[in-house]
Formats: C-alpha cells, sequence, structure tokens
C-alpha cells in the first residue's frame, strides 16, 4: 500500500506517468477528464495499482471506439471510479482484432467479464486470459461485429425467418 | 307449445359466440408496449368488458397472442416456439410497432415485424398505441372469429 491516496485525477495521472514512464502517456481530455493511454502489455499493473493502492473501487464501464482509419483501429476504454474519493481516471488501450489480444481485467474486477464480452462480441478485439470470451448479446451464428464502422448497417442477419423479406425490399431494396 | 322458450341455431354459430367472448390472451410483453398493456387490462380501460380479461402466462392455456414490444433476433426462436404451442384455434395481434414492423428499431438486432415469423392477424400502430386501440384490435379479433367460415371444433 502507498502511503498516500492521491486527491485530484491529475494526481494520479502524474504517480502513475512517473512510475509506469514508457507505458503510460497523456491522452486527450477534451472534458476536463483526466485520461492516460497506456500500453497493452501494462494496462493489467497500472489498473491493479489503481485499485490496490488508490482506491478505485468501481469499473464503472469498459468499451471500445472503433477508428478505421487509425493503426491499430481500436481504442478499449476504462472507466475507473473511486467511490472513496470521489475521482475518476479514463485509461484507453490501443488495439486491434488480433489474437491473442488485450490482457484481460477480469482478475481485477469481476465486471470486467461482461464488458469484455460486449466488446469482443461488437467489436471483436480480444481480450487474453478472459476466462469465457463468447459473445454475449448477439448470438453465435451471428457473422461480423455489428458496431464496427464498416459493418452494414442495412444487413440483417435474422436467426429465423426470411433475411430478404418483403419489408426488407421495401425498406432497403 | 313451447311458446317462445327456443332458440334454434347451428353448433357454428355457437362455438363462434363462445369463442369470441372469452378470449383469453397471452402476453408476449417485451418492451415499453407491455406496460401499456397492463393499463389495457386494468380498472380504467377494463378488457374484461370483452370477455378477455383471463390474461394466462402459459401458451396452452390461451387461444390470443398479444406480442407487445420490441422482439429481437435472438427472442425470435423463442416467439416462435409459444405460438407453436399455443392450441388452435388462435389469433395474434402484434401491438404497436416495434411488433408490426420493428419500428424505429431499424437495425442489426430486431426483427422488422413479426409478420416474419408467425402469423399475424391484427396490427396495431402506435408506439406505445393506446388503450383503445388494443381494445379496438381485440374487437377486430372478435369480428374475424364470428366471420370465420367454418369454426374447426378442436
Ligand atoms: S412500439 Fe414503442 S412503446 Fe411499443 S415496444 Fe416499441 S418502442 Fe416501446
Amino acid at each position: 500500500m502507498s502511503e498516500t491516496t492521491c486527491a485530484t485525477a491529475a494526481e494520479v495521472g502524474l504517480l502513475l506517468a512517473n512510475r509506469f514512464a514508457d507505458a503510460v502517456t497523456e491522452g486527450p481530455g477534451p472534458v476536463g477528464d483526466t485520461c492516460l493511454y497506456v500500453t497493452p502489455e501494462k494496462i493489467v499493473d497500472v489498473v491493479r495499482v489503481l485499485r490496490d493502492e488508490q482506491r478505485f473501487d468501481f469499473l464503472m464501464d469498459e468499451t471500445c471506439v472503433d477508428y478505421p482509419d487509425r493503426e491499430p483501429r481500436f481504442e478499449v476504454i476504462y472507466n475507473l471510479y473511486s467511490l472513496s474519493t470521489g475521482v475518476r481516471v479514463f485509461l484507453k488501450v490501443k488495439a486491434d482484432d488480433s489474437e491473442p489480444g488485450v490482457p484481460s481485467i477480469t482478475p481485477l474486477y469481476r465486471a470486467a467479464n461482461w464488458f469484455e464480452r460486449e466488446i469482443y462480441d461488437m467489436f471483436g478485439v480480444r481480450f487474453a486470459g478472459h476466462p469465457d470470451l463468447r459473445r454475449i448479446l448477439l448470438y453465435e451464428s451471428f457473422k461480423g461485429h455489428a458496431l464496427r464502422k464498416d459493418y452494414d448497417a442495412t444487413l440483417r442477419q435474422p436467426l429465423i425467418g426470411p433475411a430478404d423479406g418483403p419489408d426488407h425490399a421495401r425498406r432497403h431494396g | 307449445m313451447f311458446g317462445e322458450t327456443f332458440l334454434t341455431t347451428t353448433v357454428d354459430t355457437v362455438l363462434k359466440w363462445a369463442r369470441k367472448n372469452s378470449l383469453y390472451p397471452m402476453p408476449f410483453g417485451t418492451a415499453c408496449c407491455a406496460i401499456e398493456f397492463m393499463s389495457v387490462v386494468s380498472s380504467h380501460y377494463d378488457l374484461a368488458r370483452f370477455g378477455a380479461e383471463v390474461v394466462r402466462f402459459s401458451p396452452r392455456q390461451a387461444d390470443l397472442l398479444i406480442v407487445a414490444g420490441t422482439v429481437s433476433c435472438k427472442m425470435a426462436p423463442v416467439l416462435k416456439t409459444i405460438y407453436d404451442q399455443m392450441a388452435e384455434p388462435k389469433w395474434v395481434i402484434a401491438m404497436g410497432v416495434c411488433a408490426s414492423t420493428g419500428g424505429f428499431y431499424d437495425n442489426y438486432a430486431t426483427v422488422q415485424g413479426i409478420d416474419t415469423i408467425i402469423p399475424v392477424d391484427v396490427y396495431v400502430a402506435g408506439c406505445p398505441p393506446r388503450p383503445e386501440a388494443v381494445l379496438d384490435a381485440v374487437i377486430k379479433i372478435q369480428e374475424k372469429i364470428e366471420k370465420e367460415q367454418h369454426a374447426p371444433l378442436f
């Protein structure tokens, strides 16, 4: 345990930047939030420091954004919050959809289990060490990843029933 | 000698009369329309006035399937199974635009109208439809039952 708990997100950012010199860089914080880019190799360590030393006891959200023009094209975003100090920090990890993927933080936060499954379902980003990386919202036979920017918005993949019934033709024909 | 105490009719007519005035609805409520359906069966609008107040949550005991809500592709096989489990004769109301056409959920996950999976007798427009519209749909089902050529016996 570190002796000090940072009182502001900026202090947390400074602490992480010092501790993980090469792995943590400042990211965009357009609305005043503290946002840090973390390399995939170090994300588990960074999150562990936040959880164990800085009392970030709440993984509010873990999500993803697709930037088709970038390389790598995805950013996984961690929204960590401390209920005791009221500090919030965003972490971002750049990722592609290759194996083995971004290290899973499920061992640290059980809430990450379903978040990461949802990211896998919607974007196809994989998480190394995830205990149960399956689709969570869509069905196993669904092809592709629906929230990627290049997923055709008019594509229909019904489990049963006609894929291109009259309704489909009327709307998209 | 019996005066006016007799009424002659056909089995058909009696069956249809009985069926249309004792519909057992089974609500398949998956979204906000189901909340509106609750008010349809509650005291203010009172579906009981049309003999359809005995809401059953088992498809085996129901003959009117009211699909109230958005049906996702993942839910579609469930809806089909429930429809198949209902005994003949049976009727279906698609309540609200979601059940009728997919509504504004024109996306990868939503069934674009339950008529792509099961037959529908009456569509009710609205998001959600007013309770009066649902009552109207039940009356339309009753009219439909009355006009059926031969009511199947079993
Ligand atoms: S039609 Fe409107 S009220 Fe009904 S389920 Fe769809 S969104 Fe909800």
